[in-house]
């Protein structure tokens, strides 16, 4: 064996992803060691650098149409650790960016210390976890070490659960606790994946590894398989889909609105995250067909279910949390789509495709439309809750007139969800849908459209109400008469969010280069690779 | 039969043994108690294995500071339950765990039983002699100047894992903290709070702490050239600040003290620091300058032994709460805080 120890930087690029990393962990260790009113502020100036840096990333990785790298300390892989951004990598970044700004926006007057308290419990947690979390989110969107990604994925359990019990009752105690439970079972899987892949290989990086497994391909041993076996397991206890999602209702909808925001839409993707890297960076999907198809249904037992929950809820954030179960089921749907056949290929929008390249396209498309439309819903819903002092559907009558940007964000981030034209959600779920038709797969169309129409039924009821006149005694009738209007950041910064997730299906379907960005060779089968 | 191989044997009955106890003892306290035990002769069996650098770690934080919290766990709910049943009108009894219903108890005992089959075949194939970094470690590690391999590992090669672990540990106590009641913010952890002087507890508060601060800053600066560092000092360190507190010898801060948070914060902030400075005088972000790798790598180690030290004890102290009637006497600091907030 023979590596470079040592490497010099070469690019500057490569410090941004540095950035990326550290700028938000210090500002969560900075906004925790001055406390008070001071927290928000560094949260604010944290969330402007790490948008300009998430920016600055995406226009160095367009324009040299190349990866970003960099080696902590100059040590190269396999003696030190690596970041990469690649295309996929770079969609997480800005969209996390964007959806942890709007909802600092959103939660500028909340968590404010009562009058004559220098300092606040629930504004300390709430500002220093969420820079933890958006650090923990690119430290695992960056990530290329096994072990790397291990404590990225702690950061991100330590700084998710305290905000799901932030308004310190009991029941979301409880809540709390059993997400606790499920994450930490998903840490010992995964940990102890990466232990039995070092015995096997002494190797942690993603890359050294990917290309050892190619070279003995066929012949992997035993330990990799029940190393992946056990790390999947593990991720998809975090990521939450059946029969693994009992945690995520009560925990997502007994938070408050912009931790609701921060959980649904990012932090069960960063695990999921960690899964796509595993699937297609470390093995390609054709080498764990079977699998693959256990997951592809799991997935679409999640569309199913997720709907049907959600269409029975009579409180409003828990009928968003599970649409949130049956969205991530969409993105099981990936293993299958991208594993089968690469060698079919169609054309949609003009532009010639192999099925994998549209099914991951569609998937990763599908992460960022339900990030952007799901924070979106959960900032909408906290608003309301906030006005009517409920969240129950039933009574929501007098919304559409009370609080009509609020309900149109609501309406648009719908829109995307049940993958309506023109969304980014539409785009997700029509490259998935033409995928599962042109691989043969039909069963997984059907629920990709059963799931359109439950998400449709859900949330139709939900506008519908909304939009009736409120009975005069009402709450909001009250409501109306007793505060004047409210600031309009809010509100704007939701419309934002729910905007986005439309425009995104406008833009020229041109996904697929950004996702092939640093990614040569990824679709071809474990066979074809020279 | 060497007599090493007899030793080894009587460590894993042993280590089997424990852990049958753990799971199927119901008392919570024989649980914990076992728990303790297995980390000590786990961390036996880790000397064994030559590695002692997690040896030590898994003694001082896998039995002692896991187990302590454990304990404090227990005689919290023993307290609840018993006040539960003195309001419910009965006889209090010991906490047991809930039992999960037959179905859940088989699935977990067949999932369990399956993953431990799978590795203990999956083990037995992985290749011999085991791949690893080593050699590549060896060669490097004269660059760096420290003479213990597991360090140069943790603060050189790897620093970034390290940097990031030492953080957890601050976000874990503020998950900890954020379990406080509202008007208690800012005030001072209880659960160690004396009510009644202990003699005994005094005089090991009063004897313990100078040989235990000697032993913890000799585990702290042995670690560069032998096993040790700055977790297995933090913890010793730990240990006996939390001696002192519950022997009422000292007050624990109020969590809203900005000394506190800043000793907390400090090794990580120090660490970033430095990586920072790789920028201008070393390879890169958490590289050192050659001449100065040692003395950095030192300042950093002390700095995270303190830090880790007080977020450790300051975990074991849990959240703040508000001084009950029963409490001998106020204390003034919260609100001295609430004043030096209104200027």
């Amino acid at each position: 064996m023979s590596f470079p120890i040592l490497i010099i930087e070469t690019l500057a690029g490569g410090r941004l992803l540095v950035l990326a990393l550290v700028l938000p962990l210090l500002g969560a260790l900075l906004a925790f060691s001055t406390g008070g009113r001071a927290a928000r502020r560094i949260a604010l100036v944290t969330a402007l650098a790490g948008l300009v840096v998430a920016a600055a990333i995406a226009l160095q990785l367009t324009s040299s149409a190349a990866a970003l790298d960099y080696a902590f300390g100059g040590w190269a892989p396999p003696l030190g650790v690596s970041l990469r951004a690649d295309g996929p990598a770079v969609m997480m970044l800005v969209t996390t960016a964007l959806v942890i700004a709007a909802t600092m926006v959103y939660a500028g007057v909340d968590f404010q210390p009562a009058a004559g308290q220098r300092e606040g419990r629930s504004g300390l947690v709430f500002w220093t976890l969420l820079l933890a979390l958006w650090a923990a989110l690119n430290a695992i969107f960056l990530g290329q070490d096994l072990f790397n990604l291990f404590v990225a994925l702690e950061i991100l359990t330590f700084s998710a659960v305290p905000l799901v019990c932030l308004n310190g009752r009991a029941e979301t105690i409880g809540a709390a606790l059993r997400y606790l439970l499920f994450a930490l079972l998903g840490s010992v899987l995964y940990l102890l994946g990466a232990g039995l892949i070092y015995g096997a290989y002494g190797l942690l990086d993603l890359g050294l590894l990917a290309a050892r497994i190619q070279a003995d391909a066929g012949a992997a041993p035993p330990a990799l398989w029940l190393a992946l076996g056990l790390m999947t397991a593990g991720l998809m206890a975090k990521t939450a889909i059946v029969p693994l999602h009992l945690w995520l209702p009560p925990a997502h909808s007994g938070a408050p609105a912009a931790a609701s925001a921060v959980l649904s839409a990012l932090v069960v993707k960063g695990a999921f995250f960690v899964l796509l890297r595993l699937w297609f960076d470390l093995v390609p999907v054709p080498a764990g067909w079977l699998l693959a198809q256990m997951q592809g249904a799991l997935g679409a037992a999640a569309i199913l279910l997720g709907g049907v929950m959600a269409l029975r809820q009579t409180r409003l954030k828990l009928m968003v949390a599970y649409s949130t179960v049956a969205q991530i089921g969409y993105l099981f749907l990936i293993f299958p789509l991208a594993g089968a056949d690469a060698a079919v290929a169609f054309i949609t929008v003009g532009v010639a495709l192999d099925a994998g390249t549209a099914a991951l396209t569609g998937g990763l498309l599908q992460i960022v439309s339900h990030a952007l439309a799901k924070a979106a819903m959960f900032l909408a819903a906290g608003r309301i809750a906030a006005r009517l002092g409920h969240d129950r559907i039933d009574d929501l009558g007098g919304v559409g007139r009370a609080m009509p940007l609020t309900l149109l964000a609501f309406g648009l981030a719908g829109l995307s969800l049940m993958g309506l034209p023109p969304s980014g959600g539409f785009a997700a779920k029509w490259l998935l849908l033409r995928a599962a038709v042109e691989t043969g797969q039909w069963w997984w169309s059907l629920a990709i459209l059963l799931g359109g129409l439950l998400t449709a039924g859900y949330l139709f009821r939900v506008l519908a109400t909304a939009l009736r006149e409120a009975p005069d005694d009402s709450a909001i009738a009250d409501a109306r008469a007793g505060t004047g209007p409210a600031a309009p950041g809010p509100a704007l910064a939701i419309l934002l969010l729910a905007g986005l997730s439309v425009l995104l299906g406008l833009v020229p379907l041109g996904y697929w280069e950004l996702i092939q960005i640093g990614r040569p060779g990824l679709y071809q089968p474990l066979g074809m690779v020279p | 039969m060497t007599p090493t191989l007899f030793a080894d044997l009587g460590l894993l009955i042993i280590l089997l043994g424990l852990a049958l106890l753990i799971t199927a003892a119901r008392p919570a306290f024989i649980a914990v108690a076992a728990y303790m035990a297995y980390g000590l002769v786990m961390a036996l069996a880790w000397v064994r294995l030559a590695a002692v650098d997690v040896a030590l770690t898994e003694a001082a934080i896998g039995s002692g500071l896991t187990g302590l919290l454990l304990l404090g766990a227990v005689a919290w709910s023993q307290r609840h339950t018993q006040f539960q049943a003195r309001r419910l009108g009965l006889r209090p009894g010991i906490p047991r765990r809930a039992g999960a219903g037959r179905g859940l108890t088989l699935l977990v005992a067949l999932a369990c039983g399956g993953v431990s089959a799978g590795l203990a075949w999956v083990v037995l194939t992985l290749p011999e002699p085991a791949p690893s970094q080593v050699p590549l470690v060896q060669a490097a590690l004269p660059i760096t100047g420290l003479g213990n391999p597991v360090t140069g590992v943790l603060l050189v090669f790897r620093a970034i894992d390290t940097l990031l672990e030492s953080v957890v540990l601050v976000f874990a106590l503020v998950g900890v903290w954020s379990l406080a009641s509202d008007p208690a913010w800012g005030g001072r952890p209880r659960s160690l709070h004396v009510v009644q002087h202990s003699g005994a507890l005094v005089l090991l508060g009063q004897l313990l702490p100078p040989v235990g601060i000697l032993m913890g800053l000799y585990l702290f600066w042995v670690g560069a050239d032998a096993p040790g560092g700055a977790f297995q000092g933090g913890t010793m360190l730990a240990a006996m600040w939390l001696l002192v507190l519950s022997a009422g010898l000292a007050e624990v801060p109020a969590v809203a003290s900005r000394r506190l948070r800043l000793l907390i914060t400090g090794g990580p902030l120090l660490f970033l620091a430095v990586g920072f400075s790789g920028w201008a005088f070393a390879a890169g972000f958490l590289g050192y300058p050659p001449a100065w790798s040692k003395p950095l790598i030192l300042a950093i180690e002390a700095a995270l032994t303190l830090s880790i030290a007080a977020a450790l004890a300051m975990l074991v102290a849990g959240p703040p709460e508000r001084p009950t009637a029963a409490d001998p006497q106020p204390d003034p600091q919260p609100e001295r805080n609430q004043q030096r907030g209104h200027r």
